[in-house]
């Protein structure tokens, strides 16, 4: 049996412990906003944050998250308020949107760690996050922004 | 309540819970936020004026004839099928195209809106399932979206703002010339005339709903149209997209999102090369994995099979993790059938060999044999392009229930209606038994218009007896596609003495599309031919526009922007080269090969018959080269074409007409001491007549040239023995953020409505290509002239 807490809320799983997060989180929960894109880390549409850290939750086994405090687009902030999702909005960032939990999330890792990231250390934090309708001058204007109103908070 | 929308979608809407068909019909307000948009480039630049131009009538609508007509279901007008108002004054708006990322699902129920004087912060936006009959032509591709509904919209919304009037006239029991509706309200005013203000009183939509609905529907010649200068939202670009809040917390719904009680998950093995088939399996340790209950064995296809499934054998298990772990441990043998010997490099050599001979004329003008024989120099070259697939971001997936002779799909398709009729086909179900609801789509670019997933699905459905999730995997995305093209160009010129290009050739060879419906012609098609072969736009004297012979070994769709992407490559590139033989300025010498400014007539110059022109009535959209000459004007104004470049940068520019659209592009580019390609900035300037909706031609703008980055540098499958190597993006790489244009700026030509809209999804890709070619030719003495570059120049 696996505890695990997601977005604040604990869940026990009796299931196979190899089972990636993604799709525990998905078919089992029925959080859909984590999106699978690839299954093999790769492109980052289904990243969350596991104990703060974004990780590619399509390549992390449930058991790696035993007793670690997931959270996924869904548990970001209670209105959907966090700084990069209300900068996502501004900005009209996406098309698709298919990858954007992703990006997000992503980009909320990033201003966790560091509030007033420079325009390389966003592209490098990003990288990993494909986007192929080709957002990206918006997702990196985003984040910017996002920063700014993370780092005024903060301040 | 105003019963605008039949009760069956009104029910389904009640009907959302997460134990039933999950946010499937998801309604929520759209953000209330309608300040302006913090857009990038949108200040500042975000029109360009268009002297050359007749300005028109911008007061006028006129209606105007479209490819609508010639689609299947056309358009449909009626207000009662797209429009609802609620007795609290919340608008309802049926979105009956697909949304893939263009827009359209914003666009074109701000159109209604705004004829309609809604505030669209009180709209909500219901996405039609697949019924053309009611709706009109849903086939959400080919960039027709805007094109061909922004008249029925607006006709839409006319007819129910004056519906409304007409509801509080009569109320208010004064002639309706004594009424106005402004901003959710219909307002009594002073007087009559256009000078009449308001007196203050008024009767919100909501109140009036209920009477506005026994109001007779006007007919076209009674409605009242805004002008220009009246529109609250069209041309404005300050409309957020709808969904946006749902978007930013995961509520948004896409086809894999969809849960169904007692709904099990699949994926299949297919036949690694197409029309192959199954020879043996063995499932049985297969089903020994927790959470697998069956494997179910699919019929497959010999081409031309349509969307038909490729066959295998679907796994069918409690979660998607459990199917897929179940798939890995099938042993399965197959037999290739007629393609197991296609291989990539070969078969560039036969289209390379096919390209270097005479091919079938589609197109002649003056005398090009003799041009060639009579120059003082010939130059030519052969561009290539490899099969590509889309990688849409959500690889494909569908839910489907099929019970008591009923069958629900719930899918991302481009064409839920084309959809609904091949599921009823395969099934041998009538029509009204079969309903395709329409999730939002992770992406299309042309994948899914092919609902091969879907029909899978559902048979998976029949066999299992309960729902299915079928989802593909990004392997199985890859290697199952319906591909892009793979292509040679031959691109000739005959340059005279005096340094002229006296004559021209381009010959295509290149396997089409139609054999994924037809006996395989063997030749590209007139609608294939008609994107930027046929309809090359050059005024040179002799001119010889030919195909080759290509016969397909995999199966072949459209892929965004089609054949106008390898066309455009090669004489956009060639003309560049051109230039450099002749020590000429590129963007001179194509402002000279297009000529003056003038309206293409194409039997003067020898077009086809069966010219395509994106299926548009040629008079009046005609290939009209100004309009061409100007976005090449101001795409190298904007990007200081001339400028001299530091070391190791260089310029490089391509114009290209599609989709009825005129788009220029000049991309810079950076290479560093490692050979690394960077792009710093690209310039494109766009006429796509009326802008509907500036802010999300600047969003597909900007990801054109991310999917044009892509395809010049990455794309490329690779066919070993029938079947493709590559698998997943490590292999099959796409532009990131750190290798995508850095900068790239969209420049829109400004028309009033008057100047048909016309196609904004597809042709901003097709230039992008030749004009990086260009630029790497400008930074480096390289040309290069095979799809993928790669990202490093060696």
């Amino acid at each position: 049996m696996i505890t695990i807490t997601i977005n604040g809320e604990e869940h026990q799983f009796d299931g196979d412990p190899e089972m990636p997060l993604l799709w525990y989180v998905r078919d089992v929960l029925g959080l859909t906003g984590s999106k699978y894109g690839c299954g093999s880390g790769l492109c980052g549409a289904c990243t969350m944050h596991m104990d703060g850290k974004s990780v590619r939750s399509c390549v992390v086994p449930v058991q790696a998250a035993e007793g670690l405090s997931v959270v996924t687009i869904e548990g970001l902030d209670p209105n959907g308020d966090h700084p990069a999702q209300k900068a996502w909005r501004d900005y009209n960032v996406p098309q698709c949107v298919f990858c954007q939990a992703g990006q997000i999330m992503q980009a909320a890792s990033l201003l966790a760690q560091n509030s007033k990231p420079t325009d390389e250390q966003i592209t490098e934090h990003m990288t990993g996050n494909i986007c192929r309708c080709g957002c990206y001058q918006r997702i990196q204007a985003a984040v910017k922004a996002a920063s700014v109103e993370q780092a005024s908070k903060g301040a | 309540m105003l019963k605008y929308i039949d009760e069956e979608m009104r029910a389904a809407r009640a009907a959302v819970s997460p134990d039933t068909a999950r946010g499937a019909f998801r309604v929520e307000n759209i953000s209330s936020r309608r300040n302006f948009l913090k857009t990038l480039g949108i200040s500042g630049g975000l029109v360009v004026g268009l002297q050359l131009l007749p300005s028109g009538s911008a007061l006028a609508f006129d209606p105007y004839p479209t490819g609508a007509e010639g689609m299947p279901h056309k358009t449909v007008t009626d207000p009662l099928i797209f429009v609802a108002i609620d007795s609290d004054g919340g608008v309802t708006l049926v979105a009956h195209r697909s949304e893939m990322g263009t827009g359209s699902r914003t666009s074109l129920p701000m159109v209604m809106a705004d004829e309609m004087e809604a505030d669209f912060a009180r709209v909500s936006v219901v996405q039609a399932e697949g019924d053309e009959p009611k709706y009109g032509n849903q086939d959400t591709d080919g960039s027709r979206s805007l094109r061909h509904f922004v008249q029925p919209a607006r006709q839409v919304g006319a007819a129910v703002r004056q519906m409304l009037e007409a509801a509080a006239a009569e109320q208010w029991g004064v002639p309706v010339a004594r009424v106005r509706a402004r901003d959710h309200a219909v307002r009594m005013l002073d007087g009559e005339g256009p000078d009449a203000r308001e007196s203050g009183e008024r009767l919100g939509y909501g109140e009036l709903a209920e009477v506005a609905m026994t109001k007779p529907v006007p007919a076209f010649d009674e409605l009242n149209f805004k002008t220009d200068d009246q529109f609250r939202y069209m041309g404005k670009g300050e409309t957020p997209m709808v969904d946006l809040h749902d978007i930013t917390t995961g509520k948004a719904v896409y086809g894999a999102d969809i849960q169904l009680d007692g709904m099990k998950y699949a994926v299949v093995a297919r036949p690694p090369v197409v029309g192959g088939t199954l020879k043996s399996m063995d499932a049985t340790e297969t089903l020994k994995v927790a959470g697998v209950s069956q494997v179910v064995e699919l019929a497959g296809s010999i081409p031309p099979a349509k969307f038909a499934p490729l066959g295998g054998v679907a796994v069918v298990a409690d979660s998607t993790w459990a199917a897929i772990k179940g798939r890995e441990k099938l042993i399965v043998e197959w037999d290739s059938g007629p393609h197991g010997s296609f291989n990539t490099k070969d078969y560039e050599a036969e289209m390379r060999a096919t390209a270097a001979r005479p091919g079938k004329v589609l197109r002649s003008q003056g005398d090009p044999e003799a041009s060639f024989a009579n120059a003082a120099k010939v130059v030519s070259a052969d561009y290539y392009q490899p099969h590509m697939v889309h990688v849409q971001m959500e690889p494909v997936v569908a839910v489907a229930s099929l019970s008591n002779g009923k069958l629900e799909a719930w899918a991302p398709v481009q064409s839920p209606y084309g959809t609904r009729q091949d599921l009823a086909a395969m099934l041998g179900l009538e029509e009204e038994d079969v309903r395709v609801n329409v999730t939002l789509l992770g992406g299309g670019f042309g994948r899914k218009s092919k609902c091969d997933y879907v029909l899978e699905a559902a048979l998976v459905s029949r066999e299992v007896g309960a729902p299915i999730k079928l989802q593909w995997t990004r392997e199985d995305d890859i290697r199952h596609g319906f591909n892009a093209t793979t292509s040679v160009e031959r691109l000739e010129a005959a340059i005279d003495e005096n340094d002229k290009v006296v004559g021209w050739r381009h010959r295509s060879v290149s396997p089409t599309i139609f054999s994924t419906f037809m006996p395989d012609p063997g030749y590209a098609s007139a609608v294939e031919a008609g994107m930027g072969l046929v309809d090359s736009p050059l005024d040179i004297p002799n001119l010889s526009i030919e195909v080759g012979e290509a016969k397909a070994h995999t199966r072949i769709g459209w892929f965004r922007s089609v054949s106008n992407v390898p066309h455009a490559f090669a004489a956009q590139s060639f003309i560049a080269e051109v230039a450099d033989s002749l020590g000429r300025d590129p963007k001179e010498m194509l402002l000279e090969l297009i000529g003056p400014g003038r309206i293409i007539d194409p039997k003067a110059a020898n077009m086809p018959e069966d010219l395509w022109n994106y299926g548009e009535p040629y008079e009046e959209f005609p290939n009209d080269t100004a309009r061409l000459r100007h976005v090449i004007e101001v795409a190298a104004e904007k990007a200081d074409w001339g400028a001299s470049l530091p070391e190791g940068e260089g310029m490089g520019i391509a114009a290209h007409r599609s989709f009825v659209s005129y788009v220029a592009s000049v991309v810079r580019v950076k290479i560093d001491e490692d050979g690394t390609v960077h792009i710093p900035e690209v310039h494109t300037a766009i006429d796509c007549g009326y802008c509907i909706n500036p802010e999300r031609v600047h969003s597909q703008i900007e990801g054109a040239a991310v999917m044009g980055a892509t395809l010049a540098l990455y794309s490329g499958l690779t066919y070993e023995n029938g079947a493709v190597k590559e698998s997943n993006f490590h292999d099959y790489p796409v532009a990131r953020i750190t290798s995508y244009p850095e900068r790239v700026n969209t420049h829109i030509v400004e028309h009033p409505f008057s100047v048909h809209a016309t196609g904004v999804g597809e042709p901003g890709v097709p230039p992008f290509a030749p004009a990086l070619a260009n630029a790497i030719f400008a930074a480096t003495g390289k040309r290069l002239r095979d799809l993928p570059f790669g990202d490093k120049i060696v």
